[in-house]
């Protein structure tokens, strides 16, 4: 049969990712051995770098927080039956949001500054998103094509930006200055040290919770109230939509703007937490990142959350593992994750069909009436 | 062919299956079935839908291997893994939904496939000769230089007989060939199929009207979960009892009606004109009233403007020109959405269940508030009432018999019946006044047929307006106390229920006009 062969639950969300996941690290690993370097070495540094001590827990988790911004960007637009491709460009933009806030309040009080860069970042993104979601509803502009091309045209404007007007004065690289004291999201190891917890220093924030608050936030939009019942309707099939009296053109419109917003607060992680600047091209990859954690997390934020803390582990324990191995350089970490992203994402389903059929033999024949 | 016609008792057998057994995953598709078709007569297949027909039938034509099982052509196992396999031995398969190049001609399409040669030219000649002896031996004429999308759909399915007969097929398949026909164009159909058999063809005539069965066949094979539950000479049974061994229980075929008593119009149609996106008129000039207490029914072959009718009254189209008048309000005026008609009372159950009136991938329950979802029942604020609505899907399901009662269930996890229950319980249960009705019983089995025309006839009595539109005339003619019959976009008559027969409305489908004589 052509239909995708059905799993029960725990296969469909457990397993069959382990099974991606699994037969990713042994490509790698081959790919390792090639190389001449000892796999089981490299694994267990790459595992030790990224969990094995508070300081990489705390550089996986950062890195995670921003794929999963990107990551519930892309899954909401994916309820809504939209292929949203320009987190990256909605992360690059929402973070001008940000920055500008931090720049320009940056003497007042966290409490003001904090939540105006939330609501800046949100609505710069989501502007940013805006555009393609219309030429989608109103002209019938593919969405995978526009938001493609806004994120080359987000990354022009920056540039533009940073060199020619927000650039620090007197200085060569395309940075703005540094944000005042007011703009900075406070440090795990600070509010945990605050709770008598001694926590490693990281760029490990507050973003980070945020992160999850907006995940729990996702869920009940998505599966709890009318709106994000009109969405998945809109999304799944869009003439019984219609049927239903439900516009599908402003659920895409909407959809498009909540996405672009999510990505938008990926600056609140980067610049607000980590970078306390706005610099060059600083989503560095996570709004496609972002592609890759809502396919492997089946666009549910629960999946989302893991598959994003998987991602930043692969990112901080393939730096660790650049660091320490002379024969494998960051390059060789591309490789692994594209290998990662490869067989949990784009090939997902190559190991379902055998797994299903292998799963069956398990199962008491039905009895025959 | 020769005949090895060496057994001493009965007919020369053309085709046997013995003990073919196929399995989805946990789905038991065909259970040991065994089947025999003698040379030169029509064999029928009946079953509900999901009794394993097309699965058994796809077996035989190489879409499908089954598991087990053997396939005897002329007395003689063959090795079946692809069509061409079903062709090389002689059996030939026209689909339900056909498989025509649209703008290719007959003849092109005719040589599709066994072109014989890199040039055209050569094989469409010999193709042309053959087709054209084709035509007189068995009355299959079909104009050879058209294109087939300028065909009536009665004439493409000849071509598709033709191409079968074209690659040398003894045994011919035919699932569910008159879905699409009017009653005229199926007489004429059978007529060839009776001239097929005559001259020693085999005819498979899958389908789940009984009156065809009884009007065309020699034997018949009745199905019913996946296993054969009979198999009788035509002659020795009855519709009854047809099924009767379909569904496993006792069933009424029809219900009948008692004479409506209608009240004041509750929707009035005028001058409607609706075209389609490249701007062909599909509803040309429609007038009608539909009143309280009575069902009036659309027949026409299917394609004739009923769709596109039925979409505008609802709001999901906008008419060109035209009124369509409810409680005072011209609603192509007010441009109102199918959500705002619903709060005015006007429901609508859509003639394609899948396509538009249930989300395939949500649970019973959500699709049970599909158009209700911001009623105060179902949400409150922002927030959806997950136990309120899980509850009265529930109600739904007890009340209007739709089973496995459980509302976390996927909707396509239920047969196409029971999700056809619960898309009517849904429209009826919030009251309205006038329903919309579009293919009541469309992939619905005869079990659950009897208890959905019950529920409209009830609605009725209880003082709504019903439009059912349906392209199977036996429905309409049962259950409606009207009848408008559409042709290309137009009513071109109107016949009373004592009225109605058969031919009558069979001529009017077919485009030939006349007000219904006493």
């Amino acid at each position: 049969m052509s239909a995708a062969a059905k799993l029960p639950r725990w296969a469909e969300f457990g397993l069959l990712p382990l099974i991606n996941l699994a037969v990713a690290l042994a490509l790698s690993g081959a790919i390792v051995r090639l190389l001449g370097e000892n796999p089981w070495t490299a694994l267990k540094l790459m595992s030790a770098g990224s969990l094995g001590s508070q300081e990489g827990i705390g550089y996986t988790l950062y890195y995670a927080t921003n794929f999963i911004f990107t990551g519930l960007a892309v899954a909401v637009a994916y309820h809504a039956g939209l292929f949203n491709i320009g987190a990256e460009g909605q992360a690059y933009v929402g973070g001008l949001g940000v920055g500008l806030v931090a720049l320009w309040l940056g003497g007042s009080h966290p409490l003001v500054v904090l939540p105006l860069s939330i609501l800046a970042g949100a609505v710069f993104g989501a502007a940013w998103a805006f555009l393609p979601a219309w030429l989608q509803a109103r002209r019938g502009s593919h969405i995978v094509i526009t938001t493609i091309m806004f994120n080359f045209i987000a990354s022009a404007l920056m540039t533009y930006l940073l060199v020619n007007v927000l650039i620090k004065p007197g200085q060569q690289s395309p940075e703005s200055r540094e944000f005042g004291p007011g703009a900075i999201m406070p440090a795990a190891s600070d509010l945990l040290g605050r709770l008598g917890i001694t926590f490693a220093a990281s760029p490990l924030n507050l973003a980070f919770f945020l992160a999850l608050v907006a995940a729990a936030g996702v869920w009940v939009f998505i599966w709890q109230t009318r709106w994000g019942y009109a969405l998945r309707v809109a999304g799944e099939n869009a003439a019984a939509a219609v049927y239903a009296g439900i516009a599908p053109s402003r659920i895409m419109i909407g959809s498009m703007l909540l996405s672009g917003a999510l990505a938008g607060c990926l600056g609140l992680n980067e610049l607000l937490g980590s970078q306390h600047r706005i610099l060059i091209d600083f989503p560095g990859g996570a709004g496609f990142v972002g592609i890759a954690v809502a396919l492997m997390g089946r666009n549910h934020p629960v999946g989302i959350v893991i598959a994003s803390v998987l991602f930043g582990a692969l990112y901080q324990g393939g730096s660790q593992l650049s660091f320490d191995l002379p024969k494998i350089n960051r390059d060789m970490v591309v490789v692994i994750q594209g290998l990662v992203i490869l067989l949990c994402g784009a090939m997902e389903n190559l190991f379902r069909a055998p797994l299903a059929s292998w799963l069956l033999r398990f199962q008491r024949p039905e009895p025959t009436p | 062919m020769s005949g090895d016609a060496g057994n001493a008792a009965g007919p020369v057998l053309a085709l046997e299956l013995r003990g073919i057994d196929k399995r989805f995953g946990t789905v038991h598709a065909n259970r040991a079935i065994s089947l025999s078709v003698a040379r030169g007569s029509v064999h029928g297949l009946v079953g509900e839908n999901g009794a394993g027909k097309s699965t058994l039938m796809n077996i035989v034509y190489g879409f499908h291997s089954a598991d087990a099982g053997e396939i005897l052509v002329n007395g003689r196992p063959v090795a079946i893994h692809a069509p061409h396999d079903a062709i090389a031995a002689g059996i030939g398969m026209v689909h339900q939904h056909f498989m025509l190049v649209e703008n290719f001609t007959v003849l092109e399409n005719v040589v599709l496939g066994v072109e014989g040669g890199q040039l055209l030219a050569g094989g469409l000649a010999r193709a042309r000769g053959e087709l054209e002896k084709l035509a007189r031996d068995y009355g299959l004429d079909v104009p050879l230089d058209e294109p087939v999308a300028d065909l009536a759909v009665g004439l493409q399915q000849r071509v598709e007989i033709l191409k079968a007969l074209y690659r040398r097929a003894e045994i011919l398949i035919l699932d569910e060939p008159t879905a699409v026909l009017t009653p005229q164009e199926a007489d004429a159909l059978f007529s060839m199929l009776r001239r097929l058999r005559d001259e020693g063809k085999s005819v498979i005539l899958v389908t789940h009207k009984l009156r065809e069965i009884m009007a065309i066949t020699d034997r018949v094979t009745v199905m019913r979960q996946g296993a054969v539950v009979g198999e009788v000479a035509t002659r020795a049974t009855s519709p009854r009892e047809l099924a009767e061994k379909m569904v496993g229980r006792a069933v009424l075929l029809s219900v009948e009606p008692t004479p409506a008593h209608p009240g004041e119009t509750l929707l009035s149609v005028r001058d409607l004109e609706v075209r389609d996106r490249l701007g062909v008129a599909r509803v040309k000039g429609v007038s009608f009233d539909l009143r309280a207490g009575e069902i009036v029914g659309i027949a026409g072959v299917s394609g004739n403007g009923q769709s596109e009718l039925l979409e505008t009254l609802a709001g999901i189209r906008q008419p060109v020109h035209g009124t369509i008048t409810m409680q005072g309000r011209d609603l192509v005026a007010e441009k109102s959405d199918p959500g705002e008609r619903r709060k005015l009372g006007l429901a609508h159950v859509p003639e394609d269940r899948l396509r538009m009136g249930v989300v395939a991938s949500f649970s019973a329950a959500a699709n049970a508030i599909l158009g209700y979802h911001n009623r105060p029942a179902y949400s409150r604020g922002p927030l959806l009432r997950t136990a309120a609505i899980n509850e009265e899907c529930a109600k739904k399901m007890e009340v209007h018999d739709v089973r496995p009662p459980i509302p976390g269930l996927r909707i396509t996890a239920f047969s196409g019946g029971n999700q056809q229950k619960l898309v009517l319980a849904r429209e009826i249960d919030c009251d309205p006044r006038v329903l919309l009705v579009g293919q009541p019983t469309r992939g619905v089995d005869i079990g659950a047929i009897e208890f959905i025309h019950r529920r409209l006839v009830a609605l009725r009595d209880a003082g709504k307006a019903l439009l059912v539109v349906s392209v199977e005339l036996d429905e309409i003619i049962g259950l409606a106390d009207r009848i408008l019959v559409m042709n290309g976009g137009e009513i071109v008559g109107e016949v009373a229920r004592v009225d109605a027969t058969e031919e009558k409305i069979g001529l009017m489908m077919a485009g030939v006009k006349g007000e219904g004589h006493t």
